[in-house]
């Protein structure tokens, strides 16, 4: 049952037997550019990157990406850069699992985006999408595809806040561009 | 002769006691039932299931298991019998999976009582569904004769026995599957598989990425795979089945108590639903460990019980070592998470204080005051929701800690453990040593053991100098230099203990005997094989033989000729103790120390200094890289010790032993006893 969402639609992260959702992982995935020519080590590599950025009250507190694999607090972990995407077997190339009980109280937004850092526009990458699963049965929330995405090298993807005593997630979708998370403060901002 | 046999096919059966072998993958219910000519199931007593096995020609296993038995004689069915159909089915509500699709194709096979095998099934294409007709005999103008089905349902059994006709369809799967529950009960538990979650992970809450990722139909998922009525008797005609009428003639006549000598009782399936083995089965030395002791399931809402060694490695050492560095990282980053919180609290607290003074509206009237209020509010607020969860945090880190502590081994026990009172010296090399313990001032209650590995990468530094921040409490000096050397002689005695006899030496420089009275267990048990030197010759000449030791080992290695070091060469690790470092050192003696401090660990040769950083001043930047190379360690707590992960400062209290305990000489006699029993 996923959601294919749609920009600044909302879901809540509510089960449907009424508990809220313990862990969340984004999940990004791409497929590595395709060999050209005849020397093979200079075919590009696409890197593309995910990162997490945990807001307390519109401030950047903590940041979870390539360079900060594990935010201070433990509950938000990156399982590690990978530089060249898979294989477009549709499976995580990069994932970030948010552990959301475990979240310090004053962060209240987290906003995951994905950049690509080796600088191709989304219109180069094959077969990338960005996905956000329920970690504790696997399902996926939602899917965005990146491919075919215009002249991008970037896009902020989503937002899980605190609503009440559970969290909510707002599809964002929106596209920028930028190399890291760094470039894209000023794109996220608005949606805080 | 084996007919294997694909779906629809059939074959005659040449005689009337059989067995039907079922295998598959996981634990799994077999069971079988009798319907007639229409292929009416007409009650629950046409039904062999595991809580209520036997029927007249027929018996079934009593509990789901991975490989079944069923044995069959069709001259013992009833004249109404005209149809045998063998159903199996996935327990529900258990641990194991919960479709078809996501075990191997489940294998069934129709043999004669001496194991010759007549026809042969494996159900492929199964997906969804959780309950399947896997074979059906039947019988046809007097013949008896074996059909392949495969039917599956993805409703489970009670969708498939209402296929049947069965009136009573959802209460018999709904008993069939308690009695089930019950086996597995009453079975021996099976052991904990080995996959992913709960080892790896230290978190409860923790997700399994394994069998359900590729998002498993819930059972009964209406309408994913309808079954097929592709043979007579579907439930078009079979509707009319009224409850409770049509009992067969002699539908229960035996019950439990009919002897059949072929039942073959099963034993619950344990092994066989593990994963496959790919060790080779001669070689015995990669021995799986043994199952680590696991978390019992948490209550709803609940934190799970901690247990000791709950944590991954091949022994029970590996586990609470790794378990011990778990619970550091969860403490400093559940402390990170506090720190954060409250210091955002205060922040915005600030930042909106100066708002409200810098808003000339606020200074008339009770505005400003009221903002001012809400400040602080909100300030507290989050402070004490931040307080709570640090609170939660701690609970179970100090449930977790009164567990672990008491179940460590003596090389990472504290010194006032029992452990120690039945000490023997071992056999073998811990993998760590405890050098104290380690506390954040949010969690002074709480106090995690600081394991280094062994052999020590590094020297150490007890650091007898003022330089700490200690409180002041004493004043003395020469305190303490004592409480130093008592910190470095129970590191040392501890070292000594827990490396097997004769594979630790143990060397002391002592230039002016100050540290006498602090050696004293060391001399007195006689652990030591000489008296500590005194001295600068004393000096010099411990420091030129450990000198030269490395620099035969180092070349012997570099050479790849360790068989050409001279037989008199000790091959235990060293250790030189040196107390109120740099007296007695000439600048000679002062290069050799930091050789040995950067070449010796290599090769077992370990420093451990106790000094006053203040004393070697004269020397300027000049030893600034040997006090850097060495682990700085303090007798009194002092907070100089970062953590891996967030870099709090964390307070290092060192493990020393109780006042007035004899633990020490204790240990050190049985040391030395068992060194001079290893020496002769």
């Amino acid at each position: 049952m996923t959601v294919n969402m749609t920009k600044g639609q909302a879901i809540s992260l509510q089960k449907n037997d009424g508990g809220t959702l313990t862990a969340v992982r984004m999940g990004l995935g791409w497929q590595a550019a395709p060999r050209r020519g005849l020397f093979g080590s200079r075919t590009r590599e696409i890197d593309l990157d995910a990162s997490a950025v945990l807001f307390a009250d519109k401030q950047p507190v903590d940041v979870v990406f390539f360079r900060h694999l594990v935010s201070d607090d433990g509950s938000v972990r990156h399982t590690g850069d990978n530089l060249v995407g898979g294989v477009g077997q549709g499976g995580d190339d990069e994932a970030i699992l948010v552990d959301l009980a475990r979240i310090p109280v004053h962060i209240d937004q987290i906003v995951f985006t994905v950049n690509s850092f080796t600088g191709q526009t989304f219109q180069e990458v094959q077969d990338a999408f960005c996905r956000l699963v329920d970690e504790t049965n696997g399902q996926e929330l939602a899917r965005y595809t990146l491919a075919g995405g215009g002249q991008y090298t970037a896009q902020i993807m989503a937002k899980v806040h605190r609503a009440g005593a559970g969290w909510q997630m707002t599809a964002l979708g929106t596209p920028a561009n930028g190399r890291t998370f760094q470039d894209l403060m000023p794109a996220i901002l608005p949606h805080l | 002769m084996t007919a294997e046999l694909v779906r629809g096919q059939n074959h005659p059966l040449p005689q009337a006691r059989l067995e039907i072998r079922v295998s598959a993958g996981k634990p799994i219910v077999a069971g079988a039932t009798l319907s007639d000519e229409q292929g009416t199931v007409h009650g629950v007593e046409w039904v062999a299931h595991p809580g209520s096995p036997t029927l007249p020609g027929l018996e079934v296993s009593k509990q789901a298991a991975a490989d079944h038995r069923l044995a069959c004689d069709l001259d013992a069915l009833p004249e109404s019998v005209h149809r045998v159909s063998v159903l199996l089915a996935l327990p529900s509500g258990g641990p194991g999976p919960l479709r078809f699709g996501s075990v191997a194709a489940p294998f069934v096979a129709v043999t004669g009582l001496d194991g010759s095998e007549v026809a042969s099934y494996t159900i492929t294409g199964l997906d969804a569904e959780s309950a399947v007709v896997a074979l059906e005999l039947y019988r046809r103008q007097g013949v008896w004769k074996v059909r392949a089905v495969g039917q599956g349902y993805a409703g489970g059994l009670a969708e498939l026995l209402a296929d049947q006709g069965l009136p009573q369809a959802h209460q018999l799967a709904g008993s069939i599957n308690e009695a089930v529950a019950q086996g597995l009960a009453r079975s021996v538990a099976a052991p904990p598989p080995r996959t992913s979650e709960g080892d790896r992970s230290r978190h409860a809450a923790t997700p399994a990425l394994g069998q359900n990722q590729g998002g498993a139909t819930p059972q009964g998922a209406p309408g994913h795979v309808s079954p097929q009525h592709g043979h007579p008797g579907g439930p078009g005609h079979t509707a009319p089945g009224t409850p409770g009428h049509a009992t067969p003639q002699g539908g229960h006549p035996g019950g439990p108590g009919q002897p059949d000598p072929s039942a073959v009782t099963q034993p619950a399936g344990a092994g066989a639903g593990g994963p496959v083995n790919y060790s080779h089965p001669g070689r015995q030395a990669a021995a799986p460990p043994p199952p680590p002791p696991t978390a019992p399931p948490a209550q709803p809402g609940q934190p799970a019980q901690p247990v000791a060694g709950d944590a991954t490695g091949w022994s029970m050492e590996e586990r609470l070592y790794n378990q011990v560095w778990g619970m550091f990282e969860d403490l400093a980053r559940a402390t990170a998470a506090y720190r954060s919180a409250v210091d955002f609290a205060e922040s915005r607290m600030e930042q909106e204080l100066d708002k409200v003074l810098s808003d000339p509206r606020s200074r008339i009237g009770g505005q400003g005051d009221a903002a001012r209020e809400a400040a602080r509010a909100k300030h507290s607020q989050l402070v004490d929701r931040a307080r709570e969860a640090l609170d939660r945090d701690l609970a179970q880190l100090t449930a977790e800690a009164e567990v672990v502590e008491p179940a460590l081994p003596p090389a990472f026990a504290r010194w006032d453990n029992p452990v120690w009172h039945g000490y023997r010296v071992p056999m073998e090399i811990p993998m760590a040593l405890r050098l104290g313990d380690l506390h954040l001032p949010e969690s002074a209650g709480l106090s995690i053991p600081m394991l280094v590995r062994l052999p020590l990468e590094r020297g150490l530094w007890i650091d007898s100098g003022r330089s700490g921040s200690f409180d002041g409490s004493i004043a003395d000096s020469d305190d303490l230099r004592r409480l130093g050397m008592d910190t470095a002689v129970a590191i040392a005695a501890r070292l000594l203990a827990v490396y097997p006899a004769g594979e630790y030496t143990l060397h002391v420089i002592d230039p002016a005997g100050s540290g006498a009275s602090s050696l004293a267990p060391l001399v007195q048990t006689g652990v030591l094989n000489g008296p500590p030197a005194t001295g600068a010759a004393g000096v010099t000449d411990v420091l030129a033989r450990l000198t030269q030791r490395v620099d035969l080992v180092q070349m012997a290695i570099r050479g790849g000729a360790a068989d050409s070091l001279p037989s008199d060469l000790d091959p235990a690790e060293q250790l030189l103790i040196v107390n109120d470092f740099p007296h007695g050192f000439d600048d000679r003696a002062v290069t050799q120390l930091r050789y040995l401090a950067d070449e010796g660990p290599a090769v077992g040769v370990h420093l451990m200094l106790v000094a006053d950083r203040e004393d070697a001043t004269a020397y300027g930047p000049l030893l600034d890289p040997l006090w850097r190379s060495l682990l700085r360690l303090t007798p009194t707590p002092d907070d100089h010790l970062a953590d891996p992960w967030v870099g709090h400062a964390w307070t290092y209290d060192p493990s020393r032993v109780p006042p007035g305990s004899q633990v020490l000489q204790h240990v050190l006699t049985q040391v030395a006893a068992a060194r001079r029993s290893w020496n002769r």
